[in-house]
């Protein structure tokens, strides 16, 4: 899937370099769209980094899901960090656990590992096959099925279609 | 001044105080793993809407804005992630509330919550 990755890779680069500059004059829009075909060419004809995203109809409405759950979490995670700071007994009940995913390509993991770090009081910490160590703020179970589920298993619903 | 404007330094305003409350945390949390905890998601949220305020009261920034927030985004997590999985190679200790180590090659302590932590030797 060679193409994928060179069209991904383009409209990636096209999109970015549209929005950095903010106008749409024939100038900017010809020398983005020449570079951005030559960079993609050059740089992603033997890279495989997007060959096992999903682009179809599902795969981008998974895509938009994942990220109105992400930005969900983000906000609940900010509002439990603010409490835990705030509140003067410090409430917390550290500790590193262990969870698995089902994911198998690197694209999946590396957002999954992103995601973690992003959701209430978890921090991925290290990953080591299908398996993530997690820096959890308020350990609730340290059994590896049930934290696998209360921490991996609502991105992972998402990412398993969009990455495969 | 214009009615988006002043959405615009409300929302600045709000991820200012997460930023605050971000360095808060770090002051007050006990270890460096609770400190990234706290530093990665607030300063995440924080720089978010920070910049996302900036780009409402300026809005031919907004494409630069944006770019910037995906950057952010990205790019935040991964640092931190690196960050703590060094502190915990080179050996920097956990804090003494800490009820579960699974990365540590000893066997786990089990401990049920509300327990008291043995300390290891």
């Amino acid at each position: 899937m060679k193409f994928k990755n060179i069209i991904l890779s383009f409209i990636l680069l096209f999109v970015t370099w549209m929005l950095l500059n903010n106008k749409f004059d024939i100038q900017i829009v010809g020398v983005g769209l020449v570079v951005s075909l030559f960079v993609s060419f050059a740089v992603c004809s033997k890279c495989e980094i997007f060959s096992k995203v999903n682009v179809s109809p599902k795969g981008i409405i998974y895509f938009f899901l994942y990220f109105f759950v992400f930005m969900g979490e983000l906000i609940k995670s900010n509002l439990d960090v603010a409490r835990r700071v705030i509140a003067p007994s410090l409430p917390i009940n550290p500790g590193i656990v262990e969870v698995e995913t089902q994911l198998k390509t690197k694209i999946g993991r590396l957002v999954l590992a992103n995601s973690i770090t992003l959701t209430p009081g978890t921090l991925s910490m290290d990953i080591k096959d299908d398996k993530i160590f997690v820096h959890w703020i308020n350990v609730t179970d340290a059994d590896k099925e049930n934290a696998t589920k209360e921490i991996v298993a609502k991105f992972e619903k998402y990412l398993k279609v969009i990455y495969g | 001044m214009e009615y988006i404007e002043i959405i615009g330094a409300v929302v600045t305003l709000i991820g200012t105080i997460f930023l605050f409350l971000g360095s808060l945390g770090l002051i007050r949390m006990p270890d460096v793993f609770n400190r990234i905890q706290t530093g990665t998601k607030a300063t995440t949220l924080g720089t978010m809407l920070t910049l996302l305020g900036i780009g409402l009261i300026h809005l031919d920034w907004a494409g630069k804005i944006i770019v910037l927030i995906i950057f952010v985004l990205v790019t935040n997590p991964v640092s931190s992630h690196v960050l703590a999985r060094a502190a915990h190679y080179i050996g920097i200790p956990l804090t003494s509330k800490t009820v579960v180590d699974k990365m540590a090659q000893k066997p786990a302590i089990t401990v049920k919550k509300g327990d008291k932590l043995k300390e290891e030797d």
